[in-house]
């Protein structure tokens, strides 16, 4: 079976500045990879190429049968394949969280407002936020917001989701819950790649960590890298995190 | 001071007053609807990634805004009729006044637009909505609703500034007045009655607006923010 994401010697730079030096890896059906690294070693970079939000200069990349290296791709198909969940939430401020949920389904997907309706709870159910199907994103706080957006995009059924740095805006009491929601999609069998600075959840719940130092995967392997880094960069960066 | 007011000029002259208010009400409501309509393709145009289209909004926009609107009111009055296309005083009246609130509308609803945070578009990106329902759903709405008092005092003053089109010959409520004035030889007592009318329609303008912004920004009025 091909693999849901695959970058092949994928390079990119913003203007001088290089920021993907040919990155290559894979991930499988199935498989939860944390993407771990200092600031600017281009690991949220590179989460971004996924979804082309940032496009590449050299090398390829596929996702779900997708080129998306290609010009000329369709975006929206790629789009409905992959799921991301941003640092800020990105919540639309004037809908309420079940409309938040239900905009793509009824707009892209057509469904018609009783499915809609369904998969809004359906969703919500799966984060633990059904209660607050009728709220605003300012009447929640941080941690149910990005619990909702994470709901937001498993509307969409995407064959994999990417989180990019989904913890990083939130105090310590809530980063657990949104924790503890992605664990559980990792359960599920989601497929899924974790830009994180939180080391001890990647060592619980990636089936493979990839650390990225200065533009390229300076070392990768089983969640035992962390404990047992092989390269000093890492086991500095590992040293840095405890 | 033995100035002796005399109103009685409205016993036969309100029918006319009457008239030139519904005129002007008329004026103000069609160039408030077409120049949001404008003024929003206009805001849409001058932050798409075209070149051309975003140059020839600023040309537009810089035309109007620093020239008065009583040359524009004319410009189009009597160009209209060099070219050969015979409209009304009241059309040309609507056709001038709604390029001119267009600009402003257009500066307005572009200053909201730009004031949305990226990931607001980026996020509607990536749940694969096109590009006009990212701007139909996410980026004009919450656009509009930031800069929308803004834009009500904008289309406040606008009301006010059709009395200019009584220039351009449109029986309007300055127009009214003026003529009930050159009849009854009674200025003071006229535009007195007059500045109360537009005083009352700008209010109820505003109330209107009010209940316009309470009926389109359901989250402002469940959760009791103001606008």
């Amino acid at each position: 079976m091909s693999p849901i994401v695959s970058f092949r010697d994928v390079h990119k730079s913003f203007g001088a500045v290089p920021v993907l030096k040919g990155v290559s890896f894979e991930i499988p059906k199935g498989q939860v990879v944390a993407l771990i690294g200092r600031s600017g070693s281009g690991k949220s970079t590179a989460l971004r190429c996924i979804d082309r939000l940032e496009t590449i200069d050299r090398g390829s990349i596929t996702v779900c049968g997708h080129a998306v290296s290609d010009p000329n791709i369709n975006l929206r198909k790629l789009r409905q394949d992959v799921g991301i969940v941003f640092q800020s939430y990105n919540l639309f401020p004037h809908l309420t969280v079940e409309q938040n949920i239900t905009l793509a389904p009824r707009w892209v997907k057509k469904a018609d407002r009783r499915k809609a309706h369904e998969l809004a709870r359906d969703v919500l159910a799966q984060v633990g936020l059904l209660e607050k199907i009728d709220a605003y994103p300012e009447q929640l706080s941080g941690g149910q917001q990005q619990r909702v957006a994470i709901a937001r995009s498993l509307a969409m059924h995407p064959q994999v989701m990417l989180f990019d740095e989904v913890t990083s805006a939130l105090d310590p009491e809530l980063t657990g819950e949104v924790l503890k929601v992605i664990e559980e999609l990792a359960k599920q069998g989601m497929t899924m790649l974790l830009v994180t600075h939180e080391m001890a959840f990647a060592a619980r719940i990636a089936d493979r960590i990839i650390f990225m130092h200065q533009g390229l995967i300076h070392e990768s392997g089983s969640r035992e890298i962390l404990r047992s880094p092989s390269t000093p960069e890492l086991k500095n960066f590992v040293g840095a995190g405890l | 001071m033995n100035y002796s007011f005399d109103f009685s000029f409205l016993r036969d002259y309100w029918p006319m007053l009457a008239e030139g208010l519904v005129l002007t009400v008329q004026l103000a409501l069609m160039a408030t609807v077409l120049g949001f309509l404008l003024g929003t393709a206009c805001a849409v145009a001058s932050t798409s990634r075209s070149r051309i289209l975003r140059g020839l909004v600023g040309l537009y926009v810089e035309i109007i805004r620093n020239t008065p609107l009583l040359v524009q009111l004319f410009v189009v009055f009597f160009g209209l009729s060099s070219l050969g296309l015979k409209f009304s005083a009241t059309t040309s009246a609507v056709i001038g006044l709604t390029i001119n609130i267009g600009a402003y509308s257009s500066e307005i609803i572009r200053a909201g637009i730009e004031s949305i945070h990226r990931g607001q578009v980026e996020a509607g990106d990536c749940l694969a909505l096109s590009r006009w329902q990212v701007l139909a759903a996410i980026v004009l709405p919450t656009a509009i609703e930031k800069v929308y008092p803004a834009l009500a005092s904008q289309y406040v003053l606008l009301m006010l500034g059709t009395s200019i089109a009584s220039q351009i010959s449109a029986e309007e409520l300055t127009a009214a007045a003026s003529r009930i004035q050159s009849d009854t030889f009674r200025p003071f007592e006229v535009f007195l009655v007059v500045a109360a009318l537009y005083i009352a329609l700008s209010f109820l303008m505003r109330g209107m607006f009010w209940a316009l912004g309470q009926f389109a920004f359901t989250r402002r009025r469940r959760l009791g923010t103001p606008l």
